[in-house]
């Protein structure tokens, strides 16, 4: 029961720290490197907002969202848009990004039990024999709730259906009238908003270290990559799998084997089936 | 719109060019000279330099800038054959892990653990990617960005090879000019010789697969089996470069698969120019000393090469050894359109 509650809560932590970047990655092709730093970011600026200007924490959460939705759009107009194309070259951009945005908050000091976003409810609730908090339930709902938006975002609406065109095939987007530069924008903008949402939910969990800016962006490529990049479904699955498979992991075994299971898994599926369990899009372009 | 325009920038091969293109028409010093200088400069820079900065700190920012040198250009190998690797700092650990391992367990002699690792290590790491061969594009660069850490992190769970520590008081080279230039020697080696393999018959395949992989395929030509050739040769010199450095260090730990061994010879790669080789060790050795001189940044040095990889992807994608280039070979000039 235990084992099964904290896969549950393990599996949707993933789930939604890959949400946004499947999103961009997956969903319109734009790569985006800078996933990890967009979620520390988003937390250390609510965390400032709220202890250095005194701002309430629902206005500072809304407003860090905004703010890093803001700067991932204008991360790819200033930026990405020059090396649209290249797909290698936007890896690299935005990995450096990453990098800069990381290294400047941990030369700063944004590190430690100071730096500790509060929850929405404090304590915590008994279920079985184990006590969960209200936290991790509200990440479960949260979670749940954010996969449900995304599927119907991607499939009905006409933004989400545009993102998919983008990914699925440029030209023929562009001859149907997207424009594929303000989709792609656009794209690389909700997804570095949905990383400052999913860093507000799990946050709190702990204190902020700037080193979870690479941790974060391991976890949502190997959620990702498992999962098949374009697929709602397939970051369930994929979710799940990993979730559970770390939390076994580390109850049977010792706590670090967790990242080993977690990058052998990246590599095992990049060398077997590259788009994933549940990709389809790409099959052709990947590998020769 | 605005107004029309009225002159347009027109490119030039200098005569001179033109005249010492092929070897059996030079007829002066002068056209001698014109293609002799542009070797002579650097290979006589690498040469003369330690001379010039003895040992002591800036020795050491010398050899610095040479073991990533040769990252560089075997990054540029790789992406000669349109491999695009994130994860240099694989090959350079491979490399300090198998020569600091057999210099610390078996005591084998510096002159011994540098060749095996060179080659043991290319082993190791082509066996390793060969599974991802048929990957293209983002796929490998992602496999390649993934593996290093995957290894730091089993070294540091299993607690093997010295496991957080990492193994200590290896042995060091007999003095600091046998260090220098072994590395000048391997960064000139590699930079002439890639340059002229490259143009082989050899170098065409290899460019022909970064091309259009599909073409070559349908011309008869195994592509896996040239891209496993040159994955060798590739990590052979850095997993060099990453033996030299264990021994100059005489320590090996984890920071060998760290990410900065990446990060440093691509932002070389990027400001100096890929495809050439030239660009690449002109890149390290800018960014390297520059890098030493900003030492007090502390943190912020690996931000710093961020941010110069991301101005100059941005500004002068072309790289700073093409602009120079065709500022030598060619002219421009304004025409009437």
């Amino acid at each position: 029961m235990e084992l099964f509650i904290y896969g549950i809560t393990n599996s949707v932590t993933l789930a939604l720290i890959a949400l946004g970047f499947s999103l961009t990655f997956g969903i319109s092709g734009v790569a985006n490197f800078a996933y990890g730093a967009f979620y520390l970011l988003g937390g250390i600026l609510t965390w400032v907002f709220m202890n250095q200007i005194g701002i309430p924490y629902f206005l500072s959460a809304i407003i860090s969202i905004g703010m890093v939705g803001l700067f991932g759009f204008f991360l790819y107009w200033g930026l990405m848009l020059r090396l649209r194309g290249l797909a290698v070259n936007e890896v690299i951009a935005t990995l450096a990004t990453a990098i800069v945005i990381i290294e400047v908050l941990r030369y700063l000091g944004f590190s430690g039990f100071t730096y500790v976003l509060p929850e929405f409810i404090k304590g915590s609730v008994q279920i079985g024999k184990s006590w969960v908090d209200y936290q991790r339930i509200f990440l479960v709902g949260i979670g749940i709730g954010l996969i449900i938006f995304l599927y119907l975002f991607t499939h009905k609406t006409k933004i989400g259906l545009s993102f998919r065109a983008i990914s699925q095939n440029e030209r023929t987007a562009i001859s149907l009238g997207i424009d594929s530069d303000w989709t792609a924008a656009l794209s690389l903008s909700f997804g570095s908003a949905l990383a400052v949402v999913a860093g507000l939910v799990i946050l709190p969990l702990g204190s902020i270290d700037t080193q979870i800016g690479y941790d974060i962006l391991l976890s949502a490529l190997a959620v990702g990559i498992v999962g098949g990049l374009e697929s709602v479904p397939g970051i369930l699955v994929a979710s799940l799998i990993l979730g559970f498979g770390q939390i076994v992991v580390a109850t049977f075994f010792k706590a670090q084997w967790q990242t080993v299971v977690t990058l052998a898994a990246i590599v095992i599926i990049l060398a077997v089936k590259p788009s994933g369990i549940f990709g389809k899009y790409k099959e052709l372009e990947e590998r020769v | 719109m605005a107004e029309a325009i009225k002159y347009r920038k027109e490119r030039i091969d200098r005569g001179i060019k033109a005249r010492s293109d092929t070897i059996y028409m030079l007829s002066s010093y002068r056209e001698l000279l014109y293609l002799l200088l542009p070797r002579i400069l650097p290979i006589s820079f690498l040469l003369l330099v330690p001379l010039w900065v003895g040992g002591g700190y800036w020795g050491k920012v010398i050899f610095y800038s040479c073991t990533f040198a040769l990252l560089a250009l075997s990054w540029d190998l790789l992406a000669s054959v349109g491999l695009i690797s994130l994860g240099q700092a694989l090959f350079f650990g491979v490399g300090s892990y198998v020569a600091g391992g057999f210099n610390y367990y078996l005591k084998w002699p510096i002159f011994l653990t540098i060749p095996v690792a060179t080659l043991g290590g290319a082993l190791i790491c082509t066996l390793l990617l060969i599974p991802v061969l048929r990957l293209r594009g983002v796929y490998f660069s992602m496999v390649t960005l993934i593996l290093p850490l995957l290894f730091d992190h089993l070294i540091e769970t299993l607690e093997i090879l010295g496991g957080t520590h990492g193994l200590l008081s290896l042995s060091p080279f007999p003095n600091h000019w046998l260090a220098d230039y072994i590395a000048i020697g391997a960064v000139i080696l590699c930079l002439f010789g890639f340059r002229r393999l490259l143009h082989e018959d050899y170098g065409f395949v290899l460019r022909g697969i970064r091309e259009d992989d599909r073409v070559v395929m349908a011309g008869g030509i195994n592509i896996y089996w040239y891209k496993a050739q040159t994955i060798f040769l590739s990590a052979a010199v850095g997993c060099f470069a990453g033996a030299l450095m264990t021994h100059y260090y005489q320590f090996v730990g984890r920071s060998a698969f760290a990410l900065d061994n990446t990060i440093l010879p691509l932002a070389g790669v990027v400001l100096g120019g890929s495809g050439n080789f030239a660009g690449s060790v002109l890149g390290t050795f800018i960014l390297v000393p520059l890098s030493e001189a900003l030492r007090a940044l502390g943190g912020l040095r690996m931000a710093l090469y961020s941010l110069i990889l991301i101005t100059a992807l941005a500004i002068l994608p072309e790289g700073l050894f093409h602009y120079f280039e065709r500022k030598y070979h060619q002219f421009e000039r304004l025409v009437s359109v």
